[in-house]
């Protein structure tokens, strides 16, 4: 096994457990912290703020060097458009999310975990998905 | 009203769990050359392409709540045990329709592309979560409440 392919699972695996221990694969609590005007639990935001500041010393190394530790390339997101396709997607995300409580990885681990209405909601998503791909793909003129 | 309802033991799994997030997607980036977008993952492995690096990212990431289970019992999605099932399908169309036309989710743009400071990103993060507090402030949901 190469060693890209060694830290892709020992990543799947801390992003999973780092879901479970921080409570955000359950909606409810993710919910709660959408409530804003109701009974707020900001969990959420102190979730994506670790996170954040754990991150920002991989993504400084990548912007200076494009390459992995081992020295492969890596491709760092570089777009910079901002147009009606990104927030439009957005927004309906958005209000995907705020009415499930759901985003894609928790949906993946709870679904995983067995729960019967969250594999329903992950096969509508997969749907989503592959006829967004399908329908709505970007025409070259759009890609930057 | 608003009322704030937290712990201290709540901030700190939140956080640690957030740190593990964090170090899942410098390992992903700084060891496989990847960004660790969950939405972006599966999508790929969805599709004709598909990698082999990042369908084995989305395989350990599904292996978590059985892993989980070896240590300790783990329930989870109690939270939507009796959903309007069409609303959440619907809500998981949106989700994938979204994600994919937006080009990530919580992931993809609220960590990866804010902790690598793009601009796109960020208004990517206020829409959908300015999207779903409105929905939520509005009394919409998928369970019947």
């Amino acid at each position: 096994m190469s060693k890209q392919v060694i830290a892709a699972a020992a990543a799947g695996l801390l992003f999973g457990f780092g879901l479970i221990l921080s409570g955000m694969t359950d909606p409810a609590k993710v919910r709660a912290f959408l409530d804003i005007t109701g009974q707020w639990n900001p969990a959420l935001a102190f979730v994506m703020g670790g996170a954040i500041l754990a991150a920002l010393p991989a993504f400084a190394w990548a912007r200076r060097r494009r390459t992995t530790l081992a020295g492969a390339p890596l491709s760092l997101p570089d777009r910079t458009l901002i147009d009606a396709r990104l927030v439009g997607g957005a927004a309906l995300f958005g209000v995907g999310w705020g009415l499930s409580g759901l985003c894609p990885g928790p949906a993946l681990v709870v679904g995983s975990s067995g729960s019967l209405p969250v594999l329903v909601f992950v096969a509508a998503m997969a749907l989503g998905l592959l006829l967004s791909r399908r329908f709505l793909a970007p025409r070259a003129s759009t890609l930057a | 009203m608003t009322t704030i309802v937290f712990s201290i033991p709540d901030a700190a799994a939140s956080l640690a769990g957030g740190l593990l997030i964090g170090a899942s997607a410098s390992l992903l980036l700084l060891g496989s050359g990847r960004i660790a977008g969950i939405s972006g993952i599966f999508g790929n492995a969805l599709s004709t392409g598909r990698d082999r690096v990042r369908v084995v990212f989305l395989l350990a990431l599904l292996a978590t709540p059985w892993l989980w289970r070896l240590v300790q019992p783990l329930e989870l999605g109690g939270a939507l045990a009796t959903p309007q099932w069409g609303a959440l399908i619907g809500a998981g169309l949106l989700v994938g329709v979204g994600t994919q036309l937006g080009n990530g989710c919580t992931s993809g743009h609220g960590v990866c592309g804010l902790a690598n400071f793009s601009l796109r990103s960020l208004v990517a993060v206020l829409t959908f979560m300015g999207v779903a507090m409105l929905v939520v402030a509005l009394g919409f949901g998928v369970t019947s409440a």
